[in-house]
């Protein structure tokens, strides 16, 4: 897909009108991610129950198009999602990044599928894992 | 001056589906300077300094000439003053952990200013924290200026001054030579930073009296990998060596050795002689063209730019407001979108501008941004890219979501 089309279909919408980007009354953990490329930081937030299942969660702080959009589809889609069923749904969407998911993992991402063009962009990858790589270390440093 | 004729110099500007406005990160070469190396490394290649043969005495002759040719570039007084190094950056690093760390002391003051480059921050922090030195910065005021007030900050206890000729953000020239007189006027060194004024202006080391000026080859038409330190003979002759090794020694024995006479103290190792030739050609070539035509062209160039974005409303303009003051430097934003998205959607227009924080972070903070968009132009760019890249710049809005 061509870049402009890609922010036309995608990230676009997500920027502007973010659903998550909010701050949690009762966040049960809160963790920063900077990309030290452009100094960009992205603060996620997230409230787990007893049984660890994401009851919610949102983002905050400043960043480019495709770090907030892609920072908002993450949190849509990790919401209700247990801690391993979303450390699964990272993992897979890194493989994707990295060029070694299947097509029917890449589907199982749902609309985080389609932020596969910008991530393969060399100069864009980070923007679009910042947010992922940020809730990857809550999950893992929460076990 | 026909432009067209540069710019058939320049192979990479051939395509000319792409606009080059990052020059400011690094220039494109012209076929004399890429010529200049192939020579080198086709017909006089030998390991400099070291063989006694034909091809090494050719080598260290065409090294040396190089250096001699940056000697007299920039006015210094003997050739031996001129030490090669990879960029900028090692330059300051050089003059940190040599002159730095023997002459700076605890209770004492470094000077720099806040529209300092990393590579013209960072020596210096690492300096001061361990020698238990004080770091100032001199900030400018509304018109880009360091007021009589501001530097007093440089004082008694003052012992290095550390400025950037020319800033990569805001492409002000500042008042080095000032700034040197007060430095000297306490005792203190002058640092001068010409990593970008060096591709842009003129340059007297004597005249502007800097105890030490650092350039990289690469922003202005020479290759990456070479740069150079000026320091004064006095203070490069008290100064112990940066890196040891081959090359920089007089005599080793098992229990130590006596150094090398300048400026092969400083020059440990086998040296890039192919690229110091590469970049006499690109001063060769810089002087060809001639600093007036530089300096006109780009300030031309500046004026066009600057004057179109003024009108458009949505985009903030950094730096000063006269146009002749920015060394086709024009750093910007266009309200609510990010730089990174604006340099993507410029990039798929084949528009190469950066984005980000220009390794200038105490700089941006100052200004109260995180990241900005950065187009540089050099005086191989023509009206036509200025034009297109205004053009362009009134679609980026609308190809991220404003209406
Ligand atoms: C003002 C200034 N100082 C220092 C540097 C560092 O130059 P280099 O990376 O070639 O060492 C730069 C380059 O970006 C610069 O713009």
């Amino acid at each position: 897909m061509d870049l402009k089309q890609i922010y036309r279909e995608i990230v676009n919408e997500h920027n502007l009108h973010p659903e998550h980007k909010r701050d949690l009354a009762n966040p049960t953990y809160v963790l920063q991610g900077v990309n030290p490329t452009c100094g960009d930081d992205v603060n996620i937030q997230v409230e787990l129950d007893e049984n660890g299942v994401i009851t919610d969660a949102s983002f905050s702080g400043a960043g480019c198009a495709v770090s907030q959009a892609s920072s908002d589809i993450m949190i849509d889609q990790i919401i209700g999602k247990n801690k391993e069923e979303a450390l699964q749904f990272i993992e897979t969407f890194m493989e994707m990044v990295h060029g070694t998911a299947s097509e029917e993992e890449i589907e199982s991402l749902d609309e985080a599928a389609a932020l596969s063009d910008v991530a393969h962009m060399p100069a864009r990858a980070k923007c679009a894992t910042l947010a992922w790589h940020t809730m990857e270390k809550i999950l893992k440093g929460e076990e | 001056m026909d432009l067209q004729a540069i710019r058939a110099d320049f192979p990479i500007l051939a395509d000319e589906r792409y606009v080059y406005f990052d020059n400011a990160a690094t220039s494109q070469r012209p076929r004399q300077v890429l010529e200049a190396i192939d020579n080198f490394y086709r017909t006089t290649n030998a390991n400099p300094l070291r063989g006694l043969y034909e091809w090494s005495i050719g080598a260290t002759e065409a090294y040396e000439k190089a250096r001699s040719r940056v000697a007299r570039f920039l006015n210094a007084e003997r050739d031996e003053e001129i030490i090669f190094t990879r960029n900028a950056t090692e330059s300051l690093n050089l003059v940190a952990y040599t002159w730095a760390m023997a002459n700076v002391n605890e209770g004492d003051e470094i000077v720099i200013s806040i529209m300092e480059h990393h590579s013209n921050i960072l020596p210096w922090q690492m300096v001061a924290k361990k020698k238990g030195a004080v770091l100032k910065f001199l900030e400018y005021d509304e018109k880009f200026n360091f007021s009589d007030e501001e530097l007093k900050k440089i004082t008694d206890k003052t012992k290095l001054v550390a400025m950037t000729y020319v800033s990569n953000v805001l492409g002000v020239t500042n008042p080095v030579k000032k700034v040197a007189e007060l430095a000297h006027k306490v005792g203190a060194v002058m640092v001068v930073d010409g990593a970008q004024s060096t591709p842009h202006k003129k340059v007297d080391v004597q005249d502007l009296d800097a105890d030490f000026y650092a350039f990289s080859g690469h922003k202005m038409l020479g290759p990456m990998g070479i740069g150079a330190l000026y320091g004064k003979r006095e203070l490069l002759d008290a100064m112990p060596p940066f890196l040891t090794g081959g090359e920089m020694i007089e005599t080793v024995t098992r229990e130590g050795a006596t150094y090398a006479e300048l400026p092969h103290k400083f020059e440990a190792g086998t040296v890039n002689a192919g690229d110091a030739v590469g970049l006499a050609a690109a001063i060769d070539y810089l002087e060809d063209i001639g600093f007036d035509f530089i300096v006109n062209q780009e300030n031309r160039l500046s004026k066009l730019c600057l004057e179109a974005m003024r009108d458009l409303p949505y985009i903030t303009l950094y730096g000063p407001l006269e146009t002749g003051r920015h060394s086709g430097i024009v750093t910007f934003n266009i309200e609510g979108c990010h730089p990174h998205d604006v340099s993507s959607v410029l990039d798929s227009e084949h528009i190469c501008i950066r984005a980000g924080h220009h390794c200038a972070q105490p700089l941006l903070q100052y200004i109260g941004v995180n990241a900005t968009a950065r187009a540089s132009m050099y005086f191989y760019n023509t009206d036509e890219e200025v034009e297109r890249f205004v053009e362009s710049l009134k679609k980026v809005r609308g190809w991220l979501g404003f209406e």
